[in-house]
């Protein structure tokens, strides 16, 4: 029962600070060029999707979060796999996989229009550039955590090195990867947005900035929440998902 | 996977040349490939590192960067370890707020931007909070792991023991729960360091970011790269170092934590 009364005070918690953003906005103690109350954007965001405005810049937007995304997490993987089965090289790179983060990729961004023209690539390499370390990352720690034992006991029963990699490694190492992929959506969808808001002449990021620009407010708010929203939801139904996993498992 | 790790020094420093040279190699090919108008040699860009550092316009932006970073840092350490250690200590609002917390930490941060810029207009203010928004949470929701995790006999023991509030904060909470929020801490200074860069490349007047916009704008290789070199090395010293004494807290090793946007 006591589950169910944290989840109601959650949801509780969520309302009153709408309601509060609503009354601010409804006030004046937060103008109306600052910020739109939160109703105003939700109604926003459904004008847009009705109107369709939009579908043309959400599909290049999401198919190259896509792309990044699908790419990042199998060459992030493999290479995860690679380098932990190797100790030496494992021991020189974590560092440079712990630094990786502190530096601003979008720096690269130019070099990539000047190499793939003011296409979708360029956003796409700079999503991927984002994401491939936290699967690495992830992947390395999930491999780590892998009980010796398991693997022995496999190898005493005669498994394959397959049979050990499917039936072993990868069950265990799972709930890892999930939080791989979940970062990786994040990093993607930072990767293409931040693009777009530097240089690009379509997608959400470039809309956002272009409605910032014109100051429309409306149509800002209602994208960024929208975007947000996607994001939540996508997050939410992979926990969702994962922890089914781990109560089947026994960890719930 | 994490068996005793017995080397000597001297292998441990053939790797690292080893990796040194790769790198500086695979640099210097995709300068081949690339060509000039892409990338700059090895270097050329550790020549021009070097005139960058002595040239007078580099250090009034290095100092408007930092700045804007010390106090966003500030902030977000601040608010994250007392936001954390209350949510830890009071265990239903941390139940309540978990999750919220992770929502915030999972989301493109970027998006925001714009509403940075509407309330606090361009300039350091705008860094500050876009730089401090990226540190607070992470650094909020290691703090109340931390202080969730204190074993509950430390503070019984203290309760028998008939310690104060304050002396139970200095001499039994506060070193329990050290190790992990330095985690935080290492993990929230690399996000603040980004969030406070990639605000000054979206919008500002000065510092490194709005160096690098302005090389971009001018297509200079030579600045793009050199800044770039200079902030990844400073980034990864500073890293490496908190990553020792971290390291040296747990009284272990610990591997490349995992950062969210």
């Amino acid at each position: 029962m006591r589950v169910k009364r944290v989840t109601k005070l959650r949801i509780l918690v969520l309302i009153v600070s709408f309601v509060v953003v609503e009354l601010l906005c409804q006030f004046g103690l937060i103008a109306r060029f600052t910020m739109i109350p939160p109703s105003e954007m939700v109604i926003g965001i459904v004008g847009l999707l009705l109107s369709g405005k939009l579908n043309e810049d959400m599909a290049t937007t999401l198919s190259s979060v896509g792309i990044a995304l699908v790419a990042s997490v199998i060459v992030g993987f493999a290479a995860g796999v690679v380098i932990h089965s190797f100790r030496r090289v494992r021991r020189t790179i974590d560092p440079l996989l712990a630094t990786y983060y502190s530096v601003p990729v979008f720096v690269f961004y130019p070099i990539f229009i000047v190499l793939f023209g003011l296409t979708d690539i360029p956003k796409i390499v700079i999503g991927f550039l984002y994401a491939v370390a936290a699967v690495v990352i992830n992947t390395l720690n999930g491999l780590d955590r892998i009980p010796p034992v398991l693997v022995k006991t496999g190898r005493i029963m005669g498994m394959t090195r397959i049979d050990i990699a499917l039936r072993i490694v990868l069950p265990f190492a799972a709930p890892y990867l999930f939080t791989a992929v979940k970062l990786a959506i994040a990093y993607s969808f930072i990767g293409v947005i931040g693009s777009e808001f530097i240089l690009s002449n379509r997608g959400l990021g470039y809309s956002i900035s272009y409605a910032y620009n014109n100051f429309d407010n409306l149509t800002m708010y209602s994208l960024i929440l929208f975007i947000l929203t996607f994001v939540l939801i996508i997050n939410m139904t992979l926990h969702s998902w994962e922890k089914k996993l781990m109560q089947r498992r026994g960890f719930a | 996977m994490t068996a005793r790790r017995r080397w000597t020094p001297p292998e441990q420093l053939v790797d690292w040349l080893v990796l040194f040279a790769v790198l500086i190699t695979a640099w210097q090919l995709a300068h081949w490939w690339a060509g000039d108008v892409a990338m700059t040699t090895p270097f050329g860009t550790i020549a021009y590192s070097v005139k960058t550092l002595l040239s007078a316009e580099f250090w009034p932006n290095v100092w408007a960067t930092f700045s804007a970073f010390l106090i966003a840092l500030a902030l977000a350490s601040a608010g994250g370890v007392l936001i954390g250690g209350i949510l830890g200590y009071h265990r239903l609002s941390g139940e309540v707020a978990e999750p919220i917390l992770v929502g915030i930490y999972s989301i493109p941060k970027v998006t925001l931007y714009p509403i940075i810029l509407l309330f606090f207009g361009i300039g350091i203010e705008a860094e500050v909070a876009f730089g401090a928004l990226h540190g607070i949470i992470p650094i909020a929701l290691f703090t109340m792991n931390a202080v969730r995790n204190i074993k509950p006999v430390f503070i019984k023991t203290a309760l028998v023991m008939r310690l104060g509030p304050r002396e139970l904060f200095f001499s039994v909470l506060m070193p329990a729960s050290m190790p992990e929020v330095f985690t935080g801490l290492r993990v929230g200074f690399s996000l603040t360091l980004i969030g406070t860069l990639l605000s000054e490349m979206f919008g500002s007047r000065s510092g490194l970011g709005f160096m690098l916009m302005n090389a971009i704008g001018m297509h200079d290789m030579d600045v793009i790269m050199s800044v770039t070199l200079l902030l990844a090395l400073f980034a990864g010293l500073i890293n490496a170092g908190l990553l020792m004494l971290d390291r040296h807290l747990h009284r272990a090793p610990v591997q490349a934590t995992m950062l969210g946007g």
